[in-house]
């Protein structure tokens, strides 16, 4: 089976790129686009840390074989930032302490954004759910707890403010 | 069948740093055109912070504001010397190495100063906002980056530092054994509230108590979150963790991440963490070492509230309900004979 060329919606652009068979979403986004902020931490879906968003849901981007999202939309960290301003998440998780080694990082804020955009006032057993996919090994959890509490907080408050 | 509670507590003392062929790090400070002052390392961060504390030191020493620091580790080939960031050294070590470089290149700073604004250096103060301004008279003053720039272009002078720590080994006296491996010793106690299900052997760790002693806490809220960070760590020791659960034997060896149990943001307990402050002499600033120790009282102390709350005695880690059923047994059956 050849190499094809694939094209998706990459955090609001065009991109098209050539992709081996059976390649991954993951190894897509981080060598054929330049996109390193998604990691491969166990390869297995059992880690998170290589979490993006597929037409708005998390999914582990080492499981997804890149041609059956094709046409698709992805969204990475990289996208989640507008300019060098940081958005509620990724503030919260600065001021809140939630990150230490930061390899756990850019997958728990693109599942704290999917839980965001579909329940804009989670409690804490929702964001517990949400992040239970995602493995850290740093913080002990907790501060990435209250920092997505805290940015569903700050939006909220945006919200109003809009 | 019930739930049953139980408290233990563990302590530790925790030395800080090595005692091998001598432990030395190296900092190296520079200032560019513009004021910026780049501490060149070679102690990786790998998430605990020793950057920012690095950044702390030197923006202390030199009486500038954070943001004129810049901490440069990038290269651990051809930057300055470090034995590296383990043994609970960082902040000790590379502390020291950088508070060493900056007074010196602060010394630098001043006679520039001093050239600059044609007074004696002995008369100049900074205040931590930039300037650097004769003392009695804030409105005789230069901003570091209108200094830089003229000990560049104007004095042909270098503001720069040269700093290194060295603990010297330490070698048994052999008569008595007496020796002085480390530099400092942190000193630290976990409470741990555990709940036992006696016909499950679960273990739910509901609440931990830390109380650590770490010298000067340069960064409060970094060391607090190190505090908790290990305490998960430890409670992930304590009760999931093992690749040989049945060790010697290989049997049942979790072979990949979706085998190797750990906990999850759902199974935390609350903690509660308390600093006690008392300065270290040789410490940076008066701080000590704090890294790794954080991991090790919370594990006896879940072991001693597992006693407590069921009288189950468990030497072996991790804690796993099938150890917990097999100890209500043992319990059963010598109660029985």
């Amino acid at each position: 089976m050849p190499s094809q060329i694939v094209s998706l919606v990459v955090n609001g652009e065009h991109r098209e790129f050539i992709a081996a068979p059976g390649a991954t979403l993951l190894a897509c986004l981080r060598e054929s686009l330049g996109l390193t902020a998604a990691k491969r931490g166990c390869a297995q879906g059992a880690c998170g840390s290589c979490t993006v968003l597929v037409d708005g849901r998390p999914e582990a981007s080492c499981l997804v074989a890149v041609e059956t999202v094709a046409g698709g939309s992805v969204r990475t960290l990289e996208g989640v930032a507008t300019g060098g301003d940081l958005d509620e998440v990724q503030s919260a998780f600065v001021d809140c302490f939630a990150t230490q080694c930061g390899f756990c990082t850019s997958g728990m804020i693109m599942v704290a954004e999917a839980l965001l955009d579909r329940n804009p006032d989670p409690s804490e057993e929702d964001v517990i759910e949400a992040i239970s996919g995602n493995v850290c090994r740093c913080t002990g959890y907790r501060p990435i707890v209250q920092a997505v509490l805290e940015a569903a907080a700050r939006r909220r408050e945006e919200a109003v403010t809009r | 069948m019930a739930k049953l509670r139980g408290r233990g507590y563990a302590s530790v003392n925790y030395p800080t740093g090595m005692n091998l062929g001598g432990d030395p790090s190296q900092a190296l400070v520079h200032a560019t055109t513009t004021g910026t002052f780049v501490i060149s390392l070679s102690s990786v961060d790998l998430g605990q912070g020793i950057k920012t504390i690095a950044a702390q030191c030197a923006a202390e020493t030199l009486g500038l504001p954070m943001e004129n620091i810049l901490v440069d580790t990038a290269d651990t080939d051809t930057g300055p010397h470090c034995m590296g960031t383990f043994a609970s050294r960082g902040t000790h070590r590379v502390g020291n190495a950088v508070i060493m470089a900056a007074a010196e290149a602060r010394g630098v700073m001043l006679e520039v100063a001093a050239e600059e604004l044609e007074v004696d250096a002995a008369d100049l103060e900074t205040d931590g906002t930039g300037y650097i301004a004769v003392k009695g008279a804030q409105d005789k003053r230069v901003h570091i980056t209108d200094l830089a720039l003229a000990a560049h272009f104007k004095h042909g002078r270098t503001i720069s530092g040269r700093g290194i720590y060295l603990k010297e080994p330490s070698v048994p006296v052999p008569e008595t054994g007496e020796m002085d491996p480390d530099s400092c010793q942190a000193h630290a106690c976990t409470v741990a509230v555990v709940e036992v299900d006696d016909e499950t052997g679960v273990v739910e760790v509901l609440e931990l108590f830390n109380a650590y002693e770490i010298g000067r806490a340069l960064n409060p809220a970094m060391a607090t979150q190190q505090v908790e960070g290990g305490a998960w760590m430890g409670l992930s020791h304590a009760l999931f963790e093992t690749t040989e659960p049945y060790y010697p034997a290989r049997d049942h060896g979790p072979r990949d991440f979706a085998g190797y149990l750990m906990p999850g943001p759902a199974d935390l307990p609350v903690q509660h963490s308390l600093l006690l402050e008392r300065p270290s002499a040789n410490g940076p600033y008066g701080a000590k070492g704090i890294g790794e120790m954080t991991a090790n009282a919370p594990i006896p102390a879940i072991a001693n509230a597992i006693f407590d709350a069921c009288g189950v005695r468990l030497t072996s880690m991790p804690f796993t309900p099938e150890r917990v059923l097999r100890g209500l047994d043992a319990l059963k059956t010598e109660e029985t004979c």
